[in-house]
């Protein structure tokens, strides 16, 4: 199926057109969910638990408040299952008897005025019985832990281990030989690296409008819901068991959405079933749309972790073999958790040869909100400890960090650690030469070297190298089945893009539009994407995993290929005016109305994977990338600033570099939001700073210069060479930035993320801290330096 | 319920509210103005400015009552009928926006910006826009498209 693009220049794939809905949201005209009122709309709102872990005893209502004007839905209410299917189904809808996190939805009420609603939750008294919770790795993997998860034994999803959601182990190598590869070992050099939670924080809170419709004899007929979400499928399963209805029956369409960033992947799922059960007992359209505080208490965010590296090294800083130990703290439900924990596992090997090498990957249960997608989704975690461990190595062996990526980086030929070879023509070597040129890096460390001895602001430069796999892993694309149609509207001559990926600032509209046209030879002007609506579009699959532009943008390609041969017939060649095509489709029309085709995916033939061994081709491509940050630490206030950025990547063919330069620059932003800014402080599960105010992310005042530059290998598997482009910068920032951080202060911090509270503790204590290590390895307390040779 | 009249886009308006319903669910709810956009409901992102007599506001934090006798401008104001305003214009052009939720309080902050500062430095950009949160941008397309709306003819 993968023909090869058409050869020639390219007229619209490269260049920048105007983004398609671009005109509606400069003018204020583009609908969100909460700018859309439905007549006789009501209004929903949730009750939560306020505890972590307990036994609901008492449910009773303050009877100062007039209840018959309520609707109230609890979990009786249900029709179908009680669950938000995932991976699972062990999430409830709604939580019966028991509740495992603070702020798990236990009641629901509808009312038509928006304002009374906070007054009616507050009614709402439940009292529990409390039990012993864990809130972080540790605690959950003690020994005497309370268990807060048992595993269902039918599942052969989980791991049957007290606490356990999810065990990866990937060895490759000589794996086996690791013992005798330590024992020989001129240095082995352990240490321990740690993320923390990270809140999405996409402007436009969660929120969906749903209505139910009832047949004549009452019974439920269909549901229906629209809001802002990256997913439509995922709320179409979801519903279809809530409401036991089959998939038709469950309509869903996405409105203009206002930023998601994985925050707005799963969590849909939840909000939309529970607006559609209070349509369902209202009788009317129902909108939730929460607040910035619900939100940020109540719903997903980046899983925190914690990587062991135990590395042994040649005298010369060559990797001989290493052992990974990676863990992430899932939240109280599994969710997406194993998926995340796999894309963490599967990158934290990083862009090196590992001749031995054995990855032990587990996701533990806490009684925290369940964790779920964010923006590089178990990567950003892995790849942070990797990349600051390469620097410790460097460190330990005496040679630059430079040097030490030169000495292990993967070249074309070289297998990764899950035994995939590069076919991609991608030169790191080459990158990395042209990064730390263009950054200036070595001619800052020399001037820092010079300046700092006499400063009280310690400046300095670090980097990290790093790649990222575009699209789900081999065996999920297969499992996805994509579908994409395209109608050519005979009596236009307009194409339609049919497809239920979705548009949440990252560009999926145009630059669909711009493969569509190309193919075509068309004006981008002239080809139209459908809004994504589950009643019209085709499983495409979700819009996560840097996929859209690589599969979804390639079946688009092949649409567009079966419309020219439609069209030839009938008059219309590559080189042909928009009138000549719109001809040809009229004249197709006449014969056999719309022209009508669809691409379903296929799996190239040389993607292997194996989900068991964890072997084969992890990903069909990889964008690679060399991140380089400046920052300045000032030793008066201990605060640490990101003071110059710059990213070099190579992520195939650019289909829009004003859109891809925008999805690197937001990229970068939040990253270096996660290594210096934002940190969710949490109380017994529940998240103590839920407001704007004091979950600080960058501001236009704070952030650095972000030069963006881009190598472009065409690769084999998306549209005119296009790979996957969304993930990456979210992985490199935070490494760099505390690699950077060490090489101004001397500091080996080892935790994201780093404010300057955490820098004062560290700067201002005797001896060490967590969060942070000695530089001086022979004094180094948590890590084990042996020099044996 | 007090009947407040004020100036929205240069039309005189009559409504009848609570005093301290929020000048942003006044536009919303009751103008059908959904332009402005509630971010955090507390003065932190600025998806909600508006400019009220001339000045940038975050309207989740104005009453109805304090919009009394005043002239508010909403980005549903902006534009000349179907005609881009050239700020406008020019952040369709960069990249300066991408899921969209911020832009009509970033274009009114521009808006604002440009007023003070016809031609801007890119300092003046990053302070006068610090009040408008994007978590999408970055920022960079933004002060593009800041520094290529100055440069325009008929800019404010
Ligand atoms: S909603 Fe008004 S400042 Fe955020
Ligand atoms: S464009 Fe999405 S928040 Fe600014």
């Amino acid at each position: 199926m993968s023909e090869p693009t058409q050869p020639g220049p390219l007229f619209t794939v490269g260049s920048s057109p105007l983004r398609k809905e671009g005109v509606a949201k400069v003018m204020g005209q583009a609908k969100y969910v909460d700018d859309i009122t439905l007549p006789d709309m009501w209004f929903g709102a949730t009750v939560r638990s306020t505890i972590a872990r307990g036994r609901i005893v008492s449910i009773t209502f303050d009877p100062a408040i007039p209840w018959h004007e309520f609707t109230i839905v609890t979990a009786a209410d249900i029709p179908g299952e009680n669950t938000i299917v995932h991976l699972t189904k062990d999430h409830l809808c709604l939580a019966e008897t028991h509740v495992n996190h603070p702020n798990e939805p236990i009641l629901l009420l509808a009312h038509p005025d928006r304002a009374v609603l906070p007054a009616a939750v507050a009614g709402v008294q439940i009292t529990y019985e409390e039990l012993p919770g864990v809130f972080t790795i540790e605690e959950s993997e003690a020994p005497d832990a309370p268990a807060i998860w048992e595993p269902a034994p039918e599942d052969a999803l989980h791991s049957q281990e007290k606490n356990v959601f999810k065990t990866y182990l990937m060895e490759s190598g000589e794996a086996a030989s690791l013992e005798t590869i330590f024992a020989n070992a001129a240095y082995i050099v352990e240490g321990e690296y740690r993320t923390g939670a990270q809140e999405q924080l996409y402007i436009e809170n969660n929120g969906v409008i749903a209505e139910a419709f009832r047949a004549e004899d009452g019974s439920l007929e269909s549901v229906k819901v629209q809001g802002a979400m990256q997913c439509p499928y995922y709320l179409v399963h979801a519903l279809e068991l809530v409401f036991k209805l089959p998939e038709e029956k469950c309509r869903v369409i996405q409105t203009e959405t206002g930023g998601a960033f994985g925050g707005k992947e799963d969590f849909p799922s939840v909000i939309g079933s529970h607006a559609a059960l209070l349509a369902l007992k209202s009788g009317h359209p129902v909108k939730i749309c929460y607040d910035r505080a619900e939100d940020m208490a109540g719903t997903t965010k980046r899983h925190p972790s914690r990587s062991r590296h135990r590395t042994a090294v040649s005298k010369d800083g060559k990797i001989l073999g290493g052992e990974i130990d990676f863990a992430l703290d899932g939240g109280a439900y599994v969710t997406l958790t194993p998926v995340v924990l796999s894309r963490g596992t599967i990158h934290a090997p990083g862009p090196y040869h590992w001749p031995a090498l054995r990855v032990r990957a587990k996701a533990m249960a806490t009684n925290l909100p369940p964790h779920g997608a964010f923006r590089g989704f178990g990567a950003p975690q892995s790849i942070f400890g990797t990349e600051r461990h390469m620097d410790k190595i460097a460190r330990v062996v005496g040679i630059t960090p430079e040097e030490m990526r030169r000495r292990n980086l993967l070249a074309v030929g070289d297998r990764t650690a899950t035994g995939q070879i590069i076919h991609d023509t991608v030169d790191m070597q080459q990158m990395l030469t042209r990064a730390l040129t263009e950054s200036g890096y070595h001619a800052k460390r020399e001037e820092f070297a010079r300046t700092n001895p006499t400063s009280t602001i310690k400046r300095g430069v670090g980097f990290a190298t790093f790649l990222h796999g575009a699209g789900f892993t081999g065996s999920g694309e297969r499992r996805l089945n994509s579908l994409v149609k395209m109608i050519v509207d005979a009596k236009t001559g307009n194409p339609h893009i049919l497809v239920s990926s979705t548009e949440f600032g990252q560009g999926t509209n145009t630059i669909l539009c711009q493969v569509a046209a190309e193919v075509l030879g068309i004006p981008y002007d002239e080809v139209f994407i459908t809004q994504p609506d589950t009643k019209i579009v085709p499983n495409s699959g979700p819009t996560v995993a840097s996929r859209t532009a690589m599969i979804v943008g390639k079946l688009v390609e092949q649409t567009a290929i079966k419309i020219l041969a439609a069209l030839q017939p009938y008059g219309y060649e590559i080189g042909n005016t928009f009138e000549q095509f719109k001809k040809a489709a009229i004249a197709y029309g006449i014969e056999h109305g719309d022209v009508n085709v669809e691409a379903r995916y296929q799996s190239p033939g040389d993607i292997f994977w194996d989900d068991e061994a964890y072997r084969g081709e992890a990903y069909p491509a990889y964008a690679w990338a060399v991140y380089v940050a400046e920052v300045a630490v000032d030793t008066s206030t201990y605060s640490a600033t990101c003071t110059d950025f710059y990213a070099l990547q190579e992520v195939g063919k650019v289909l829009h570099p004003v859109l891809a330069k925008g999805q690197i620059e937001g990229g970068v932003a939040q990253g270096i939001g996660y290594a210096l800014y934002e940190k969710c402080v949490w109380q017994r599960g529940h998240m103590a700073n839920n407001q704007m105010t004091n979950y600080i992310m960058p501001t236009s005042a704070d952030l650095p210069p972000l030069h963006v530059a881009f190598e472009e290998i065409p690769s084999i598997h998306g549209p005119f060479g296009a790979k996957g482009i969304g993930e990456l910068p979210m992985d490199g920032p935070a490494p760099a930035i505390l690699n950077a951080i060490e090489a101004a202060t001397g500091i080996a911090f080892t935790e994201v993320p780093l404010l300057p509270e955490d820098i004062f503790e560290r700067m201002t204590a005797n001896g060490n801290t967590g969060g942070s290590e000695d530089l001086n390895p022979s004094i180094d307390r948590d890590t084990r330096v042996e020099s044996v040779a | 319920m007090t009947t407040i009249t004020f100036t929205v886009n240069n039309e005189s308006r009559t409504i009848e509210a609570p005093p301290m319903k929020r000048l942003l669910d006044v536009l919303r709810e009751d103008l059908h103005l959904t332009g402005a956009k509630e971010g955090c409901g507390e003065g932190e992102c600025g998806s909600c400015s508006v400019l009220m007599n001339g000045e940038l506001v975050n309207s989740c934090l104005v009453s109805a009552l304090q919009a009394e006798g005043a002239a508010i401008t909403t980005i549903e104001g902006i534009a000349v009928g179907q005609k881009l305003h050239p700020i406008q214009q020019c952040f369709l052009e960069k990249g300066g926006a991408q899921c969209g939720i911020c832009t009509p309080g970033m274009i009114l902050a521009t808006h604002h910006l440009l007023e003070k500062y016809p031609q801007p430095t890119l300092l003046q950009i990053q302070e006068g826009l610090a009040g408008n949160l994007c978590r999408c941008t970055g920022y960079t397309r933004i002060f593009d498209a800041v520094q290529a709306a100055a440069n325009q003819p008929g800019k404010p």
